[in-house]
């Protein structure tokens, strides 16, 4: 069996100095390739801190996060950056695309930045991407003069561009309205079946959940639940 | 184009108000840096011309002549006073070794021999105390270019042929061609033809001064074969101390430099540097605070595009250098523009009021070290001035902005 892509030992959050708040108690996880998973939990259960220690934006108090076998505990601050621009994706709720470029700029810029340098190749794969997304028509529009549903679509793509083998969504369709949210789902579940991807997506929304293969539930930040999606067997 | 560039010119292009009051901040401090720099620096020029307009840069003369003891005891003293000696004028005897020993030395561009002593001139009943001067015109116009001065007739001083300064034809009311008598306190008397009025931009030189032959002044002062001082002029002005150091210890006679002979001058020329440099320094305080104040807002409203731009796996370091950049390329633009304020503005202060023949009574010096400084000064300022910016790009927490949406 393959490495997980992600994989979550005994990770524990602690908020605070004087006075302490444990915000998740030794959470134990793993992500397969190619596993389409929903995290679901009650505001305030943890979930959005433990996509935090996921996506390597915050650090465990103790225990270990491994992306694809290697242990990020052992990496500085600028490695996690690099590993996070290279092997996660993220796909937030407000879309967080940057305003002051376009649409294909937006895609692209995560390979820029890495590189440092543009080259032919990434705006052809932004190009790629956005088709793949219906958006090829609006990749000069600015970020701004695209519908919510199409900013999550080019912040799809953005979270595809370094091919990372697992994308983080975090609440992808909590801003979209029921059509949106509906093709915006369609679209990350036909990345998933036909690139492989991997997706760990925190929603409230039971009728997305109900779509994902496995439902991870997470109350008081302790994994209450870790369950295959038998409807979807 | 390198990823930070990129993301800098994109962020100044989509905040153009405050791109455009940064620039204008800085436009306008390396405007009044330039405006103020040319300007004192174009009077100080001026200033020093005119000083050197009559003055040689180095003066070489004879060591003073010291009293003897009588005894070989120093400890021994038989006069309670010496007295110097009066009657003698010191003079360099066998100067043409000692001048070619000076034109050799590096930085000397010539040296010329003068014989200078006290006369009077009279014209009927007007008698005038004067400075007479034996020179060889040859070679005198390269140390003080005389010849260039010359208001009407011409700089030539054969045999009995005097040049004398425009104060001194007005006060005796004499012009070219005319004569006048000179009488030394040697007791020699002659009449001259006046070849030439010169002007030498100062009102003493050209009320005493009265040019002769060497050999006329000479025989005139009893300094036959012998010479007074030798005028020496230097490539650069603000080296003629060192030279005169190095001319003094080459031939052991005395050199003054027209530094030394000017120490009042070169102190107000440096209180001046010292208030231009403490005005400009104030000024690009100002303009670094001003790019600061605009680029921490900056960094401020684009807190949600950092933390997404580090959430994306831009490193810390490629963040502050976008601002870094953007606080260079306003310093540098700032600093174009600036320029051009800066040169509007001197002209038209150099153009406003005028001498008589035309030229400025306030000129400007307008150099391209001026402009390489100023480009150098405001980009170094801009890149400092965006470091506390950049470092709070750097801080920002990418995890709470992603949160806060």
């Amino acid at each position: 069996m393959a490495d997980p892509v992600l994989r979550l030992d005994a990770v524990v959050k602690d908020y605070g100095t004087h006075i302490l708040t444990r915000v998740l108690h030794g959470v134990d996880l793993s992500v397969q390739p190619g596993e389409f998973t929903a995290l679901i939990g009650p505001s305030g259960s943890g979930k959005s801190t433990l996509l935090n220690m996921v996506g390597l934006l915050d650090r465990p108090t103790s225990g270990r996060v491994l992306i694809e076998a290697l242990d990020t505990s052992t990496l500085d601050d600028d490695a996690l950056t690099a590993l996070r621009g290279r092997r996660l994706g993220f796909v937030f709720q407000f879309h967080h695309l940057l305003p002051e470029f376009t649409a294909q700029e937006n895609v692209f810029l995560p390979m820029y930045s890495q590189s440092g340098w543009v080259s032919d190749e990434m705006q052809a794969r932004a190009m790629m991407l956005l088709q793949r997304v219906g958006l090829e028509p609006q990749a000069r529009n600015k970020a701004t003069n695209l519908s919510g549903g199409q900013q999550q679509r080019v912040a799809i793509a953005r979270s595809l561009v370094m091919k990372p083998p697992l994308v983080l969504a975090d609440e992808p369709t909590g801003n979209l309205d029921t059509q949106s949210a509906d093709q915006i789902f369609a679209l990350l579940r036909e990345v998933n079946e036909q690139e492989g991807t991997a997706f760990l997506i925190v929603t409230h929304d039971p009728r997305l959940a109900a779509r994902c293969d496995r439902i991870v539930e997470l109350v008081d930040g302790r994994i209450v639940s870790d369950r295959p999606n038998e409807a979807r067997r | 184009m390198p990823f930070e560039l990129f993301m800098a010119l994109r962020f100044l292009r989509e905040g153009r108000m405050q791109t455009l009051l940064i620039l204008t901040g800085v436009a306008f401090g390396v405007g009044v840096m330039i405006f103020v720099h040319a300007l004192i620096s174009g009077l100080q020029d001026t200033l020093i011309k005119q000083t050197l307009g009559s003055q040689a840069h180095v003066v070489v003369r004879p060591q003073e002549d010291r009293a003897r003891s009588l005894s070989r005891d120093p400890s021994v003293s038989i006069a309670s006073r010496i007295e110097k000696s009066s009657q003698r004028t010191p003079s360099i005897d066998a100067w043409q070794p000692i001048l070619e020993q000076i034109e050799q030395v590096p930085g000397v561009v010539a040296a010329a021999p003068t014989v200078a002593g006290s006369a009077f001139v009279t014209e009927g009943n007007v008698s005038k105390s004067v400075a007479l001067r034996g020179v060889d015109p040859a070679q005198f116009v390269r140390v003080i270019n005389v010849a260039d001065k010359i208001r009407s007739g011409e700089f030539r001083v054969h045999g009995t042929e005097a040049v004398i300064g425009a104060e001194l034809a007005k006060d005796l009311g004499l012009g070219v061609g005319d004569k006048l008598r000179m009488v030394t306190a040697a007791g020699r008397s002659d009449i001259f033809t006046i070849r030439g009025i010169f002007d030498l931009g100062n009102k003493d030189v050209n009320q005493r001064w009265v040019f002769v032959s060497l050999r006329t002044a000479q025989t005139m002062l009893d300094l036959v074969g012998s010479i007074s001082t030798i005028e020496v002029r230097v490539k650069q002005v603000f080296d003629a101390e060192a030279i005169s150091v190095e001319v003094a210890s080459r031939t052991g006679l005395v050199a003054d430099s027209w530094m030394k002979l000017n120490q009042q001058l070169l102190i107000g020329l440096s209180s001046q540097n010292s208030s231009s440099y403490m005005i400009q320094f104030f000024v690009m305080l100002a303009v670094t605070l001003g790019i600061a104040s605009v680029l921490v807002v900056s960094v401020v409203q684009k807190s949600r595009e950092i933390g997404i731009l580090k959430a994306t796996g831009t490193s810390t370091r490629r963040v502050m250098r976008v601002f870094l950049i953007q606080g260079g390329i306003v310093g540098l633009l700032g600093a174009v523009i600036g320029s051009g304020i800066g040169t509007v503005l001197s002209l038209i202060f150099s153009s406003l009021a005028k001498n008589p023949d035309g030229s400025p009574k306030f000129p400007v010096d307008l150099n391209a070290g001026l402009f390489a400084t100023a480009l150098a000064v405001a980009t170094v300022t801009g890149l400092l001035a965006a470091v506390a910016p950049a470092r709070r790009a750097a801080r920002l927490d990418p995890a709470t902005v992603i949160r806060n949406g």
